[in-house]
């Protein structure tokens, strides 16, 4: 009798979590916290949003998969950008001692850098570039250098542990350089790049709230923002939930594609 | 006939926390051309700090080595090196591998004439089925195949060898023994091997080079095998020879390794006085 129950564990046991939040939730709504929502009324007025995905009634009130999308949008260029320029950056550090003293030390220290710091360094940084969207572009420089860094460090370790026994492969038969980068080391390198390219995206995902919120640009952080300073709290849940679910599919489809280059 | 490969000299020197210490040093050696020859020692002796240094993977730090003529400086393709652990690139597949060497040295043919190269020393190692499997695929043995393949597709002029067999059970391990034995004589190429089992040294070589313990290694005995080819391994066993060839290898590697120094000069004889029985 017990043993069948246990089959069931995997989606019980969450659900009793689940439902353990909710009525914390609840109960907080009713004594000390006064100004939160409860469940029920959450729902209420978030189901505009939530049944109407793809609505559009104006530029800061769209359905909650519009909003998902938009943010999801400025955050796919800006995580591109991560990864075209921390990967090179990465390969260098793994590959040159030197290069590593030289920058090695810059980068541990603009590595712990909030986003909500430099946003407003973008913002400068950009001002007097003529014809750009300047919030997107401190976005994008936002997102961009918070979250690359995981790809240089993982890319960097990656570099450093190919087995010599691969690189004696390349040197035996006088494979160029370029043979060697493209059929030895890039290979070799793929499993820690990926695992970096992972925590970049969770990271860049992150960025995505702050950097919405700090320039009212329409997503689901800006959307939160919004509905705070116009003191309408019910929706802010909504999108916490959302940016989480959202997060948590990221790195599931990232984790899939990992799994496949750790294999190979 | 002279020398396919001279060693001359050969030192070692390895940083260690001690300051540098010295590996192996005064290593001379001539190799006739198409001759096989293992080296054996005690663990950790120099054995394979030796064939790093002919691959050219190791900086020499004295002497030289000349391969058919010429001087060797740093690795090349006309040196096969078969490691311990076959070192096969993991997300290539078998043919891949090979190929990927083919394409470096024969990059004159045609690929039609490439892939037949690999197709034809993959199948010659047993593994014409599994041609397109990755290493991941493919149990140590098939591994050790293609690595063997790899290193004879390049026609090198000159094969080397580490412990190539050591990761195998004692029945695939005879079967790699005979697939690398038809293999060297269909190809009459040099080899040097470097191994610690007696058996697997007498049953391949024409000479044993029997290396003293390091540090400051260097040979100590150097044994001729005068076995006839081809060897069957059943008739070996009953074979005299073998056995006093046997009894001595033993015994320099329980009493005479130790001792600390080397054998004299005599006991080294010229590659110009072996026969070389191919
Ligand atoms: N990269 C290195 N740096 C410092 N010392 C080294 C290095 N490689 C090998 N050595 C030392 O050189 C000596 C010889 O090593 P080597 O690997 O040649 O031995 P071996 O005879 O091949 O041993 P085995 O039979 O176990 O493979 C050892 O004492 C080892 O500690
Ligand atoms: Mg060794």
């Amino acid at each position: 009798m017990k043993n069948q129950w246990h089959r069931f564990d995997f989606i019980l046991l969450p659900v009793l979590g689940g439902i353990f939040i909710l009525l914390l939730w609840h109960i907080s709504s009713h004594t000390w916290s006064g100004d939160l929502p409860d469940p029920a009324k959450t729902w209420h007025e978030s189901k505009p949003y939530v049944l109407d995905p793809w609505g559009k009634r104006g530029e800061l009130d769209q359905g909650i998969l519009r909003f998902t999308l938009l943010s999801l949008g400025l955050v796919a260029k800006g995580y591109a950008i991560a990864l075209i320029l921390g990967t090179p950056i990465g390969f260098c550090l793994g590959l040159s001692p030197t290069f590593t003293k030289i920058f090695d030390p810059i980068i541990q220290i603009l590595r712990p850098v909030s986003p909500l710091a430099w946003l407003p360094l973008g913002m400068v940084l950009f001002a007097k570039i003529k014809g750009i969207n300047i919030t997107e572009i401190a976005a994008l420089f936002t997102i961009a250098l918070c979250s690359m860094w995981p790809t240089v460090l993982n890319t960097a370790v990656g570099v450093r542990a190919i087995p010599t026994d691969y690189l004696n492969v390349a040197r035996v038969l006088k494979l160029s350089r370029w043979k060697t980068l493209t059929r030895v080391m890039i290979p070799a390198t793929l499993p820690y790049m990926f695992t970096g390219f992972r925590l970049s995206l969770g990271i860049a995902w992150l960025v995505i709230v702050a950097a919405e919120m700090l320039t009212g640009r329409p997503g689901v952080g800006g959307f939160l923002w919004q509905q705070y300073n116009a003191l309408v709290y019910e929706q802010i849940i909504l999108c916490i939930l959302t940016i989480g679910g959202t997060g948590f599919i990221l790195d599931r489809l990232m984790s899939v594609i990992e799994r496949r280059f750790k294999t190979a | 006939m002279s020398a396919h490969l001279e060693l001359f000299n050969l030192k070692k020197v390895y940083a260690s926390a001690r300051g540098p210490q010295t590996i192996v040093q005064d290593f001379n050696l001539k190799i006739a051309k198409g001759e096989f020859v293992t080296i054996i020692g005690h663990s950790g002796c120099g054995k394979s700090t030796v064939l790093m240094m002919i691959a050219g993977l190791t900086e020499i730090r004295d002497g030289g080595i000349i391969l058919a003529g010429r001087e060797l400086s740093g690795p090349g393709p006309d040196r096969g090196i078969v490691f311990q652990s076959p070192s096969l690139l993991p997300w290539m597949t078998a043919r891949e591998n090979v190929m990927l060497g083919i394409n470096q040295v024969f990059f004159t043919a045609t690929r039609l004439e490439r892939e037949q190269i690999a197709e034809y020393y993959l199948t010659v190692v047993g593994l014409a089925d599994f041609m397109d499997k990755r290493p991941a695929e493919l149990s140590q043995g098939m591994r050790q195949r293609v690595g063997i393949a790899r290193a004879f597709a390049l026609k090198p002029k000159m094969l080397l060898l580490d412990e190539p067999f050591g990761m195998l059970d004692s029945l695939t391990r005879y079967e790699l023994q005979q697939v690398l034995i038809n293999l060297w004589r269909r190809n009459q190429i040099t080899t040097v091997m470097v191994t610690h089992d007696v058996d697997e040294a007498l049953y391949l070589s024409d000479r044993v080079v029997c290396m003293t313990d390091g540090p400051e290694a260097g040979i100590g005995e150097i044994l001729e095998v005068k076995l006839p080819r081809p060897r069957d391994r059943k008739t070996l066993m009953e074979h005299p020879e073998y056995h006093r060839l046997r009894a001595t290898l033993i015994e320099f590697l329980e009493v005479r390794a130790h001792q600390r120094k080397p054998m004299p000069a005599h006991q080294t004889a010229p590659a110009e006085s072996i026969p070389v029985s191919a």
